[in-house]
């Protein structure tokens, strides 16, 4: 069931959403090949953060620090049913957008793309937000430097959205 | 802090690597890493590009202004100190659709209009609760559709590069709902008081 509706994504998206803007009256050829022009800009934007990263993990896996890490952490991660890989993910997502995309990356390739691994950590990345990076940004646009209970309310969320992902991936893949 | 982070993951590589004997690989994992960086980002171009332009459509077709017409209810009930009518609530639900649609640069503009209307209350350099719930809500990022992450998943090579994304919702609205009752909750408590 979940396998269907995972595959027919992408193709219902590709169908619905111009489907509407036809309805809609958008032109939607042009609209759409207006709107992909932004892609290599995006991916520009991203590059030099994906590159820091993957090097920097690089360094980590092949010395053997990420090992020694793992090891050093089982006995707590084990208990929640977390596998030791996404741990530094785990660490970083609240912290950096693209560090942690880095990361996630960095873990696809080297696991491959369909393992246990793979999907958990692309679970894990998308059910939270760069906590810190969104309370500097919004409350600095108005000026308020009390942020009071916001924090720790960011900080929960996302330690329940890393314990969930861990939850959920172990119960559907 | 992300400085910190990235310096000690190399700094502290490089040495284990040393002690480890292992710096010849460590020496080819930074060029091999490099080079994966360019094949992953140029591979991702292709799935970010139908992803943006699809996106356009949707804002173009007015899909946004159905989404925020479904979240409005939710909005008015989780802001009770924000009046009804007035404009803070649009900017909060433009912002919010935006992101649930994934379109990160159209929703920031919003985001910032929906703080700065919320300031127009609260007016001191405190935040207001309103202000802490409306973050909240935005560090949990419910995303539709994480169209980077299957992009990803594509460009290297998964059979099925959305398999995670109804996994990915259940985990994010979790994550979500943890977040607003810890905001209600703890917005009453004197530590937190205004």
């Amino acid at each position: 069931m979940l396998k269907v509706i995972s595959e027919l994504i992408i193709p219902s998206i590709l169908f619905i959403i111009p489907f509407y803007g036809l309805i809609k009256h958008v032109k939607v050829y042009e609209v759409f090949v207006d709107g992909a022009k932004d892609g290599i800009d995006t991916m520009v934007k991203i590059f030099p953060a994906l590159l820091a990263m993957l090097v920097a993990v690089g360094v980590l896996r092949s010395s053997g620090t990420l090992d020694a890490l793992a090891k050093l952490i089982e006995p707590f991660t084990s208990k929640i049913g977390m596998p030791s890989d996404v741990v530094p993910l785990a660490l970083i997502r609240p912290l950096s957008g693209s560090g942690s995309l880095g990361i996630a990356t960095e873990l696809i390739k080297s696991k491959g793309p369909d393992s246990f691994i793979a999907k958990l950590a692309s679970v894990m990345y998308g059910s939270t937000e760069t906590t810190f990076y969104v309370l500097a940004v919004y409350f600095g646009s108005v000026g308020v430097k009390k942020m009071r209970h916001s924090i720790i309310a960011g900080i929960a969320a996302d330690i329940v959205a890393i314990l969930s992902s861990v939850f959920y991936s172990r119960l559907f893949f | 802090m992300i400085n910190y982070i990235w310096f000690f993951m190399i700094g502290i590589g490089v040495v284990v690597g040393i002690i480890n004997g292992r710096i010849g690989e460590v020496s080819k994992a930074i060029i091999d890493s490099s080079e994966a960086a360019v094949t992953i980002s140029i591979g991702l171009i292709g799935i970010m590009s139908l992803w943006l332009g699809i996106m356009q459509i949707a804002e173009k077709s007015g899909l946004m202004e159905v989404l925020s017409k479904l979240l409005k209810p939710a909005i008015i009930k989780l802001f009770p100190e924000v009046p009804e009518d007035h404009p803070a609530i649009g900017a909060m639900i433009m912002n919010i659709s935006a992101n649930m649609l994934g379109l990160g640069n159209a929703a920031t503009p919003f985001g910032i209009k929906a703080m700065e209307y919320l300031q127009e209350l609260n007016n001191r350099d405190v935040a207001s609760n309103s202000m802490c719930t409306f973050l909240v809500i935005n560090t949990a990022s419910v995303q539709l559709l994480p169209a980077v992450m299957i992009g990803l998943r594509a460009s290297l090579g998964a059979k099925n590069p959305a398999d995670f994304v109804v996994v990915g919702l259940l985990s994010s609205i979790t994550a979500l709902i943890a977040g607003i009752i810890v905001v209600k909750v703890l917005e009453k408590s004197s530590l937190f008081k205004e």
